[in-house]
């Protein structure tokens, strides 16, 4: 059975000209894999993200069925909500600057998402908490449980947010622009462990980005979002032999490393977006 | 103005932000109508480097000569008219209660240069943008033209060097296409030099000749872009941040 089926998603929001489908009509099925979302700012990628977690608020609208490992999240209370968000789905977000809380320090909320959802003695609780930071590769676990926010760099920032996702053992990962806001050589490592964790705990991944490339080394399957709808579907090797114009059209806006194009091609966005 | 053939020269050029130096020894030489790039990581001082060219970090020892011309320590008026800066995130490099035309006539009354209405629908029209923008507020525009905006405020005074700090990396990748060949296109016509930050380096491949690898505060290597076709480089950290950025179907782990 598949862990994530996603069927007829929408969500939509009022502009003064009604309501507009950010998301329209979005269904796909998500087994033990890696599964990449890409497309521009306002495809509507990271709005299904978060749709799937119920986190999408008034006047915000959102329609379909979301089920998650036979259960259907749309029905559920927001207290029912609670136990599946951070337990069995997580969600690590674009910039670790504002979403790791400033005045707690590390291994305290390390320690509360797990203290969240299971019951354990405290000396098991702080066990697990350094386990989890040696697991995210920080060198010098009891040191950095007693940091704030401000005093991490970036990289070390996301692989704290990446413990904190991660120490409930989720069964699925949602991960909007994990690196974005990081530098080139960080990206590596990050995505590399996000890897590396989810292969070995058995999870699934729902990477979210703009970044083609990227998305075509870390994943399994690839979906371009235009207009909030998927134009194309494919497996990441194929993704050189994309077909749909779009798609196409992405993949040669990207600069190379060996450039020799005079001009990079443009891409007629009147076509796709209406805009 | 033929006399010299440099645009950018700093020789020996030390900055630091409160009495913390960030940038040491930098040197390196711009050549007119060249397009010159700086990378490496954050804090690795390239936009530091920028800032001090045109003023806006004062605590810089050693020699920084811009057109011929001394280095100021100070935002320059003279200077200001020969070397412009775009900015990173056109969100914020934008005043939000300004329109446009307000955006691109003040620099014009800021030098005391006439003709404003001409010079603005004509710099306009230059970096591809409809003269029914000319009375909108930054809100009322998508990213990428926004950041038309903030190089059209650049190119108004017409400036013979431009300094680009990381102008396409707030912008989606269709967007930043449209971006780099407007510069390339403006820098054609114009006969401009660009001294651009990055961290991008396919984007250099694209739009420089030549680039300054840095590393914490200094400069590791000078290369030329073509380097970045087959990755011949000699520093061994220029290697690794050339190793850390391949494009597609390069290095693919699985």
């Amino acid at each position: 059975m598949s862990l994530l089926k996603v069927q007829n998603l929408s969500v939509s929001f009022p502009t003064p000209g009604g309501r507009v489908n950010v998301v329209d009509d979005l269904s796909f099925e998500l087994g033990q894999e890696r599964l990449g979302i890409v497309g521009e700012s306002g495809s509507g990628k990271s709005m299904t993200g978060r749709a799937i977690l119920r986190l999408i608020r008034a006047p915000g609208r959102v329609s379909g069925n979301v089920a998650f490992d036979g259960t259907e999240l749309t029905g559920l209370s927001q207290r029912q909500m609670r136990a599946i968000r951070g337990a069995k789905i997580s969600m690590i977000m674009q910039d670790p600057r504002y979403s790791l809380n400033p005045v707690m320090n590390v291994g305290t909320q390390i320690e509360e998402a797990l203290s969240t959802h299971e019951r354990l003695p405290r000396r098991a609780m702080k066990h697990r908490v350094r386990e989890m930071l040696e697991a995210v590769r920080i060198n010098d676990p009891d040191r950095v449980a007693r940091m704030y926010a401000h005093e991490l760099s970036g990289g070390m920032g996301q692989r704290v947010m990446i413990a904190m996702m991660l120490i409930p053992r989720p069964r699925l990962l949602i991960a909007d622009e994990p690196t974005s806001a990081l530098d080139v050589s960080v990206q590596g490592d990050v995505l590399r462990l996000i890897d590396d964790l989810v292969r070995d705990n058995g999870m699934g991944l729902i990477l979210i980005s703009h970044d083609l490339a990227l998305v075509a080394r870390y994943c399994d399957r690839i979906l371009v979002m235009n207009a909030g709808r998927v134009v194309e579907s494919c497996a990441a090797d194929d993704l050189e032999h994309a077909k749909h114009p779009y798609t196409r059209g992405l993949l040669a806006a990207v600069p190379q490393m060996h450039e020799t194009r005079a001009e990079l091609p443009v891409m007629d966005r009147t076509k796709w977006a209406g805009t | 103005m033929g006399r010299n053939m440099s645009a950018v020269r700093l020789k020996n050029v030390n900055i630091g932000y409160d009495g913390t130096r960030v940038v040491e020894g930098v040197t390196f030489n711009v050549s007119k109508g060249e397009s010159f790039a700086l990378v490496g990581e954050s804090g690795s001082g390239k936009s530091t480097v920028l800032k001090a060219i045109c003023g806006l970090a004062p605590e810089w020892s050693g020699s920084i000569e811009l057109l011929g011309q001394p280095g100021s320590h100070t935002p320059n008026l003279s200077l200001a008219r020969r070397c412009q800066m775009v900015f990173q995130d056109p969100y914020g490099s934008l005043h939000p209660r300004k329109t446009v035309d307000a955006v691109l006539s003040e620099p014009l009354a800021i030098h005391g240069l006439g003709d404003q209405d001409a010079r603005v629908e004509k710099v306009l029209s230059d970096v591809g943008l409809d003269r029914r923008f000319r009375f909108r507020y930054p809100h009322q525009m998508s990213g990428g033209q926004r950041q038309r905006v903030a190089i059209a405020r650049a190119l108004i005074l017409g400036p013979e060097v431009m300094l680009l700090d990381e102008p396409t990396s707030a912008l989606d990748v269709s967007v930043q296409a449209e971006i780099l060949n407007l510069l390339k296109r403006l820098r054609r016509d114009r006969g401009l030099t660009y001294l651009m930050v990055t961290h991008n380096l396919p984007v250099v491949s694209f739009l420089c000749e030549r680039m300054a690898v840095m590393n914490n505060g200094r400069i590791v290597e000078i290369a030329a872009a073509s380097t970045l076709h087959n990755g011949a480089f000699t520093d061994p950290y220029a290697k690794a941040l050339y190793a850390a950025s391949g494009s597609v179907g390069e290095t693919r782990d699985r």
